[in-house]
């Protein structure tokens, strides 16, 4: 990458290229019941990343042999809209995107009581309609939001946020640019009340300390997301008894 | 789409599990290890007279086979002067009742998109220095991991082949005419790769309670879940993947971390070890044993 085409990230005043404080999510929508079809939907909104969600199930599956005796299979697809991007993307799955769907299966796993529907299929889609950085953490909050839309019984919500290091700085909820020009992106996913980290990745490099310290930014930023994902089934199911 | 695993790399019995976990939990394993011991270590490299680049590493019962190609193409519009780095993994049938042919499924995929962040993040090679004619020619190289059985921990054995082919592969003797002609001759190489920082990964497995490394194939039936970590031989953490169906608390992160990256900084040194990179400090249990035809194989008996 040429250094003259590389973007100031974080400026003299300490903010970065859209004004955010280093430790501030971007400004964050959410939604659940968008689709009728769907046991369970969502919409989620990280700026300009945003996500749909839809949970069908439990049913059987269109395979019929793609069961287990004890248990409900997930079946978890992540998937980018050919018009999500800058340049159009291929609709065929990507490489990338094949990666993506197994670890946010693997991310939900250990919340949903699979065990509860033996010889059924959990089916979690996630489109991305529009990828601005942060596209998998926000998946995962929208397929969280899907599953309690849905009645699936969980354990607990996952919630996620990717932190990264730009310009020697640790930054919360990185977007497109900071991932592009910045040294490291990690997202994680955390299952709040059940201590459980449920995804964890990095691109780049990290010392232990920084690695330690980026954890803790995105523990806080998963704080602020959770209690988002739960104001939003109250505002749906909540229901005052007179 | 990813799909729950219906039909197991491995079926092991519940009373094995239990034995499995409880021996963990006492610190000990079945074949005798303690949790943080690397199973023994084999590798030969130069093992492939076509392949620039070639070893096969053989870690317990896993072997993979890692051949590295070197040839010319055009860099990516976005760099320009830099060479081209592509990895790719393929579960062949031969090394595991539960692997089928076909293209590469999404174990495979996560396997060789995890190395490579890990050596393309921390720069293993120095791609500046695999470029022929400035923006328009450049080396690709073409990291293929073969895995020929499974054992057990292919990510970590995958990951010791590939840097093992990464150091001791060559580059291909190249000249250049007037109207920009490129005439490779393969049967001669001029120079090594430029390898300018070494990183594999340790995977730390969450077996019962306990954080086990090298898992074997049935060890890893119990395992709910691991953590892949990128170790650099400066000791900074180069890549970081959880990966199957169970979780790692806060304080399991933080412990497989910090243990993977001690592991690391000695397996690195155990790979430099059995290549001959380093003099004969703590090599009485090393043989550096010449096998005909410039192939070299050299093994330990002890643990990484």
């Amino acid at each position: 990458m040429l250094e003259s085409e590389r973007p100031k990230l974080i400026g003299e005043n300490g903010l970065r290229h859209d004004g955010r404080r280093i430790d501030e999510l971007r400004p964050v929508k959410m939604e659940v019941g968008i689709l009728t079809n769907a046991s369970g939907s969502a919409y989620v909104e990280f700026g300009k990343t945003r996500v749909i969600a839809a949970v069908y199930g439990p049913r059987e599956p269109p395979q019929k042999y793609m069961v287990l005796p004890h248990r409900a299979v997930l079946r978890c697809r992540y998937h980018m809209a050919p018009f999500s991007t800058d340049e159009r993307k291929n609709p065929a799955p990507s490489r990338r995107e094949i990666e993506l769907s197994k670890v946010a299966r693997e991310a939900l796993e250990p919340v949903i009581l699979s065990e509860l529907f033996p010889r059924t299929s959990i089916d979690i889609f996630i489109e991305v309609i529009s990828a601005d950085g942060g596209t998998r953490t926000a998946a995962l909050n929208a397929a969280s939001l899907a599953l309690a839309d849905a009645g699936i019984p969980m354990r607990d919500l996952v919630a996620a946020v990717a932190v990264g290091k730009v310009e020697g700085h640790l930054i919360l909820d990185v977007d497109q640019v900071e991932d592009n020009y910045g040294e490291a992106d990690m997202p994680v996913a955390v299952a709040p009340s059940l201590n459980a980290v449920t995804l964890l990745q990095l691109n780049g490099v990290l010392s232990s300390s920084e690695f330690s310290e980026a954890f803790k930014l995105a523990l806080k930023g998963i704080g602020e997301i959770y209690r988002l994902q739960k104001e939003t089934l109250r505002n749906k199911y909540l229901v005052k008894v007179e | 789409m990813s799909v729950t695993p219906t039909s197991p790399e491995v079926i092991i019995s519940r009373l094995k599990a239990d034995t499995l976990s409880s021996l963990a939990k006492k610190g000990v394993r079945a074949d005798g290890r303690g949790l943080e011991e690397f199973r023994e270590l084999k590798i030969a490299t130069e093992y492939l007279p076509k392949a620039e680049g070639s070893a096969l590493v053989k870690l317990g019962d896993t072997q993979v086979l890692v051949g590295v190609k070197l040839e010319l193409g055009s860099p990516y519009p976005d760099a320009p002067d830099e060479g081209v780095l592509v990895v790719s993994a393929e579960f062949v049938p031969t090394a595991s009742p539960a692997f089928e042919p076909g293209p590469p499924d999404e174990n495979a995929i996560e396997l060789a998109r995890v190395i490579d962040r890990v050596l393309r993040e921390c720069s293993v090679i120095d791609t500046s220095k695999l470029v022929v004619v400035p923006g328009r020619k450049v080396w690709v190289v073409w990291i293929d991991i073969y895995v020929l059985d499974h054992g057990g921990n292919l990510v970590d054995a995958s990951s010791i082949a590939t840097l093992a082919a990464l150091l001791t592969a060559r580059v291909p003797k190249h000249t250049l005419t007037e109207d920009e002609l490129i005439h490779v001759d393969r049967s001669t190489s001029s120079e090594p790769l430029p390898i300018v920082r070494r990183a594999l990964t340790v995977s730390v497995g969450k077996l019962g309670d306990s954080l086990v490394i090298d898992p074997t194939l049935e060890e890893e039936g119990v395992i709910t879940s691991k953590l892949i970590v990128g170790v650099s031989d400066d000791g900074m953490i180069a890549g970081l993947q959880k990966s199957g169906n169970g979780y790692l608390t806060l304080q399991e992160i933080e412990n497989a971390v910090s243990l993977a990256l001690r592991k690391g900084a000695e397996l690195i040194l155990r790979v430099d070890e059995l290549l001959g990179r380093r003099e004969a400090a703590t090599t009485e249990d090393v043989k550096g044993v010449e096998c005909g035809e410039g192939q070299r194989e050299s093994e330990s008996s002890d643990n990484a």
